[in-house]
């Protein structure tokens, strides 16, 4: 299960960081999404990996129990990547609408707004 | 156990949602509460600065469980500090966000406003590392909306960049807290300095891990080389109050990274044996190189202030680098120094750039109106941010080559902050003369003006009006902030060295957060 987790991981790294390479929005918003589900897992993973234990004590025997706290982190961890990418997803339609193209890099360095204002320098 | 800890985390928690529910259509009465708001948040941290003036770390437990297991607030000398920080600086940014009429230029700015001040000051009081993250999402989410705040097509685009950039650092933030959580089993960051101290020698590559991967991820908040390209785009396209807010923004990783990785990570650590000062430190040299080039090279005014902000970033983290408190009390007089004079700067330059006809671009047009005192207020900025006498810049960055006086990274330390400060003398000087001195040569005198042609020469009704007195306050507010830190420079050094020493102290954090029934 170990080979199973790890390997989820790094795939979903892989792709995540692959996809935020293309620098255009959609990929980009993808590869973002991906690379939360692979810190999700890793996440779950960080409290030790066990089969059909609760996350919580028992008192009616020492039955064994998961780690509770790393489920906790990645319930947040999930939520606030959930509105994050919502957001992203609007800004990038936003720039989308506004730009007429959906690159994620900005042409020239600190973005001259070359059709307004630059005429000369 | 005082319930005031949580104020500044509470108050603009409730304040917001309130202004962008109830009065998100009535401007006049969303800026009374943002500004109520913020002044009640000012006078709950000046008081909260008194109560831990004493040097006692107060523990706030959130519902009152016991700490490793619960999250906690904690209250020191150094989050109260940050705390009036944030507070002076939110209220004179949105004096002048209101005063310029910014506020109304898009929608819900205030109810973000507020969201911001809670997520930095959450960030602030935290002793949670996962807290830490919490809060970091709370104020980067608000500070997209802050970003966009206004729109335009560059605008936009500039904060796609932000966004996507902090979105990859959170992961990374996620990434490193699963691996110190594995490793010691606790993300309390008084309980992590003692599992990290009691760590065995040969399960020390996890924790190294993590503490580098935590260090990137503050870096990119803080602007460090080599994640610290996010910054010129960003702040040079964001509304220019809103510049000047994120000017605490650094800082939060700045005070992030002195937090974590002096009490958790601290220079006592077996495990780490100095690993973070090693890589801190060159980070910080070359943070200072790209920022002083930068302010060289800029063309436009934003850009070089941007740029000088990654300079004043790189000068702070050499000293931060050094993890001595007596080097950290200089970075802190430095911290609190590049703030205001950050936040004047990208101040005075939205006045100065919303009366040129060519926007920010750096190069001579007709004077604009009130030249000479633009010029004069330029100055006085630029003076503070390049560091020369008498405003506190010069100070701050004495009192770092001080406290670099006996490290072995002295001569590098010295030449690269005393380079670095004649680069922004240069680029400072080219772009104040650039903007202010040479526009007087191309003042059209009164009588050649039938020459133009008729297009070109703007009715003189559509020429932009003098400032007010009420939107010069807040880059007075500002410059009058770094003359207070320039003239109590000695009891505030001071002052800052003890934040220090309690900071390196950590037996007093953790028994304070740790030891049962200590209730402050």
């Amino acid at each position: 299960m170990e080979i199973v987790v790890a390997s989820s991981v790094g795939v979903l790294t892989a792709g995540g960081v692959y996809l935020i390479l293309r620098l255009r929005a959609f990929p980009v918003i993808l590869g973002l999404a991906l690379l939360s589900y692979a810190v999700n897992v890793f996440l779950f993973a960080t409290g030790r990996l066990a089969i059909n234990a609760p996350p919580v004590l028992s008192k009616y025997g020492d039955a064994t129990y998961t780690d509770p706290l790393p489920q906790a982190l990645v319930l947040t961890a999930i939520v606030i990547s959930f509105g994050m990418t919502a957001v992203l997803v609007m800004i990038a339609l936003g720039a989308y609408l506004e730009a007429d193209h959906d690159r994620i890099d900005m042409t020239g360095p600190n973005a001259p707004d070359t059709d307004k204002k630059e005429t000369g320098a | 156990m005082s319930h005031w800890i949580i104020a500044p985390v509470v108050l603009p928690a409730l304040l917001a949602p309130i202004i962008a529910f109830v009065m998100r259509h009535d401007i006049t009465l969303a800026r009374a509460a943002s500004f109520a708001g913020t002044i009640t948040l000012a006078a709950i941290t000046v008081g909260l600065l008194f109560m831990s003036a004493d040097g006692a770390t107060h523990v706030y437990r959130l519902g009152d469980w016991p700490a490793p297991f619960g999250i906690v607030l904690v209250l020191d000398r150094l989050s109260a500090l940050m705390l009036l920080l944030t507070s002076a600086l939110a209220l004179i940014v949105l004096l002048h966000a209101t005063a310029t009429g910014w506020d109304n230029r898009g929608r819900h700015f205030h109810a973000l406003f507020q969201f911001q001040l809670m997520g930095i000051c959450g960030a602030f009081l935290t002793g949670d590392a996962f807290n830490l993250f919490v809060f970091f999402e709370v104020l980067l989410i608000a500070s997209y909306g802050l970003m966009i705040h206004g729109g335009g097509r560059v605008r936009l685009q500039a904060g796609l960049q932000y966004v996507v950039m902090n979105l990859a650092g959170s992961t990374l933030f996620l990434f490193a807290l699963g691996t110190l959580y594995a490793s010691t089993g606790t993300l309390n960051i008084a309980d992590l300095a003692v599992k990290v101290r009691e760590l065995p020698v040969e399960e020390a590559s996890l924790v190294r891990v993590a503490a580098i991967l935590l260090m990137v991820v503050f870096a990119i908040k803080a602007a460090l080389f080599p994640v610290q390209f996010w910054l010129p785009a960003t702040y040079s396209n964001a509304p220019a109050p809103v510049a000047a807010l994120f000017a605490i923004m650094t800082k939060v990783g700045a005070y992030a990274i002195i937090r974590v990785h002096a009490v958790v990570f601290g220079p006592d650590v077996a495990v780490l044996d100095g690993l973070i000062g090693d890589w801190l430190m060159p980070a910080a040299l070359v943070t200072l190189a790209i920022g002083a080039i930068g302010v060289m090279g800029a063309r436009r005014l934003m850009s070089l202030l941007s740029f000088s902000v990654i300079a004043s970033m790189g000068t702070m983290m050499i000293a931060v680098a050094a993890f001595t408190p007596y080097a950290t009390g200089a970075a802190l007089y430095y911290l609190l120094h590049s703030t205001f004079s950050a936040a004047a700067l990208f101040l005075l330059a939205d006045l100065v750039v919303s009366r040129r006809p060519g926007g920010d671009l750096l190069r001579a047009e007709p004077p604009i109106v009130q030249n000479g005192l633009f010029a004069a207020l330029f100055f006085a900025g630029a003076i503070g941010m390049a560091g020369m006498p008498p405003l506190s810049g010069f100070l701050g960055k004495l009192v770092i080559l001080d406290a670099m006086a006996d490290t072995p990274q002295m001569v590098i330390s010295w030449i690269a902050i005393l380079v670095g400060s004649l680069l922004l003398i240069l680029g400072f000087a080219r772009a104040g003369s650039t903007l202010f001195w040479k526009s007087t040569a191309l003042a059209p005198a009164p009588e050649d003006t039938d020459t133009q042609e008729d297009d070109e020469t703007p009715p003189p009704d559509d020429a932009p009006a003098p400032a007010r007195a009420l939107e010069l306050a807040p880059t007075m507010a500002a410059l009058a902030a770094l003359a207070f830190l320039s003239v109590f420079a000695g009891p505030i050094s001071t002052y800052l060295v003890e934040t220090s020493e309690q900071l390196f102290d950590g037996t007093d954090y953790v028994t304070a957060v740790l030891g049962q029934g200590e209730e402050s």
